[in-house]
């Protein structure tokens, strides 16, 4: 067994038993905590699909956790069961964000960029300005936790393992996906699309896709903020959020698997662990990222990538100049 | 009419700030492919270095002057060495998100070390008004248009009338050959820096008076020098004028008569149309895109 499959395992391991038994032993904040890293790491994961897989830069996530939170709670305060709910935040974020794929066929990276910001905060504005639909900034409030085959969810402990059930399957579906032929034409199309285009990809229907696949992602996540936070308001869904999940993929590793659940937990976790510098945390978040940066532009998964890559190079010239050495040394002349 | 009147010349001085702002913004990026998301914050940063320097007893002028100094080291010199160099090896996109750890970093900043709430900032031009066409246009709009424009002019004839500019937009439009002909292109790397904290220093001074000191004063602004930058066309400054100019009017015209609600919808609509119709910006010359 090879020692990155051996680490993947190991990690793997470590993470179910803290998953799975800590919670117990926490209370209703960390539990709150726990749920909340459970539902970044969803929005993130699908972020990492557009932008660490297909290369997409979008700093839109934060709206699709917004129209999902949003469908969600109208929905579910209007007397809909949260799968419901699920399905139409799913399938319009789907759309929409197939329409918002649009543009990237046109342009790319920085002016990308742009398009899917200005996007995120029409989408604010909408969140805030259409008090018909949305309550405006007076939010909705009292989203119930959902009840699933007859049991409820809404101890802090029932409602956590929920979010890391939807968390798992979500997790395993794009596992999958990336080692899909789907998968493989997404990693194509980031690293050449010229090259993918003349290989029969059809980038075009590829690039809608990865919008499409990770908006709908987003949608999940909020799906299941708004029943955690029990209130949905505009405030939550404005730029920072996009540009929060941004950076957690970025931390974390874009383009490794594990890196949306590396960098969500830094964003969650880390400001508690930093509660003694008060209101320091953000400067010393943002202080830690830029440093990271220019260290490491794939992220901590990237260091750990690029120290393997350069053990199993080391191992294998070593390898390479022992061969040779037995050959020079067996040579009888 | 007269609403008519006020509202373009008052939108004309706060498109002019934008334009200095998108100007610096355009210039980063033409010599070092610089993406600045922190740029609103580098707007907002020298009104409180020069508030600092108020408050600790010196005069209004000297403040400003020291101002300008801290962010040429700090926004200028500092930025290249600390944050961009580094980074520009690794490419456009992981350099603009390092902007955007900056800008947090700097709003942060500001809030824990000087405050979190809204601070008056002196204006130095005069506030009265004039009367015109039967409309009142105050002193402030006109004055800030003056400077504004004033500061275009001089940045444009440095860069066409003089060696130095020619040199920087040598460095700009072709650095492997305008480094064998001679030109220190570092160093033309340096003076856009130099002049983009220069430029942000002088939009702080200009548009603090209007809407206060404070630490989340600069997202606004970034956004609207980013929309400026786009609309009028990336890769020239003549662009970023009449981008600036343009968005400030109609972010004026929109509030009154569309809706105060979506107002701030219209410059980014504005954006989205641009960028998907015309990417290369009203004025732009289409530029060699990288896939």
């Amino acid at each position: 067994m090879t020692l990155p499959r051996l680490l993947a395992l190991g990690g793997l391991a470590i993470a179910a038993v803290l998953l799975l038994i800590v919670p117990f032993a926490l209370g209703r904040y960390g539990l709150y905590i726990l749920s909340l890293w459970s539902v970044m790491t969803i929005a993130a994961i699908g972020l990492n699909l557009t932008l660490g897989y297909a290369g997409q830069v979008s700093l839109a996530q934060g709206a699709f956790v917004g129209i999902g939170a949003y469908a969600g709670a109208i929905l579910t305060t209007n007397g809909w069961p949260m799968i419901v709910a699920l399905l139409v935040a799913v399938a319009l974020c789907f759309v929409v964000g197939w329409l918002l794929g649009y543009p990237a066929l046109r342009v790319q990276h920085h002016y990308l960029a742009f398009v899917t910001l200005a996007f995120s905060t029409l989408a604010y504005l909408l969140f805030r300005n259409e008090e018909w639909l949305t309550k405006g900034i007076y939010g909705i409030s009292d989203v119930p936790r959902p009840v699933l085959l007859g049991l409820k969810t809404d101890s802090p402990l029932r409602f956590y393992f929920l979010c890391l059930a939807v968390l798992a399957i979500v997790a395993f579906m794009v596992w999958w996906l990336i080692r899909s032929p789907w998968g493989r034409a997404f990693v194509a199309l980031r690293e050449n699309p010229i090259r993918a285009l003349s290989l029969g990809v059809d980038t075009r229907r590829y690039t809608l896709m990865a919008f499409a696949i990770g908006s709908a992602l987003g949608g999940v996540s909020g799906v299941l903020y708004a029943p955690l936070v029990e209130f949905i308001d505009p405030t939550p869904f404005t730029l920072g959020l996009s540009l929060n999940l941004l950076l957690m993929v970025i931390v974390g590793g874009q383009g490794f698997f594990a890196g949306p659940f590396l960098g969500a937990a830094i964003a969650v976790l880390l400001p508690e662990w930093l509660r003694f510098t008060e209101g320091l945390y953000l400067l010393l978040y943002a202080a830690f990222v830029l440093g990271l940066l220019v260290i490491s532009p794939s992220g901590l998964l990237g260091i750990l990538d690029k120290y393997l890559t350069s053990r199993s190079t080391r191992a294998a010239s070593a390898a390479r100049a022992a061969a040779t050495a037995t050959a020079t040394l067996g040579d009888p002349t | 009419m007269a609403t008519l009147i006020n509202l373009v010349v008052s939108g004309c001085a706060t498109g002019a700030i934008y334009a200095l702002v998108a100007i610096g913004f355009t210039l980063l990026w033409q010599t070092s492919q610089t993406i600045n998301f922190a740029q609103g914050e580098f707007v907002m940063l020298p009104a409180f270095f020069m508030l600092a320097a108020v408050n600790i007893g010196l005069p209004f002028w000297v403040g400003i002057l020291l101002g300008t100094a801290l962010s040429l080291l700090i926004l200028g010199v500092g930025f290249k060495r600390v944050v961009v160099d580094p980074m520009l090896k690794h490419g456009t996109l992981p350099l603009a998100i390092a902007t955007m750890a900056l800008s947090l970093m700097l709003k942060e900043s500001v809030k824990e070390f000087y405050s979190a709430e809204a601070q008056p900032f002196p204006s130095i031009i005069p506030s009265a008004d004039l009367h015109f066409l039967g409309a009142t246009i105050s002193t402030q709009s006109v004055g800030v248009l003056v400077v504004a424009i004033a500061a275009v002019v001089a940045l444009q004839l440095l860069l066409t009338r003089t060696s130095t500019g020619r040199q920087m937009q040598a460095a700009a439009q072709n650095p492997t050959t305008a480094r064998i002909l001679g030109i220190p292109v570092e160093r033309m790397i340096m003076y856009t820096f130099l002049i983009n904290a220069g430029l942000v220093s002088l939009a702080s001074v200009l548009v603090t008076p209007v809407y206060l000191a404070k630490f989340t004063s600069g997202e606004t602004l970034g956004l609207a020098a980013f929309i400026a930058a786009i609309v009028g066309g990336f890769n020239q400054i003549r662009g970023a004028i009449v981008g600036g100019l343009l968005l400030g009017v109609v972010d004026n015209l929109a509030a009154t008569y569309i809706s105060t609600q979506y107002r701030a919808a219209v410059p980014l609509v504005l954006l989205i149309a641009v960028i998907l119709f015309r990417p290369q910006g009203l004025l732009g010359s289409a530029e060699e895109r990288t896939v």
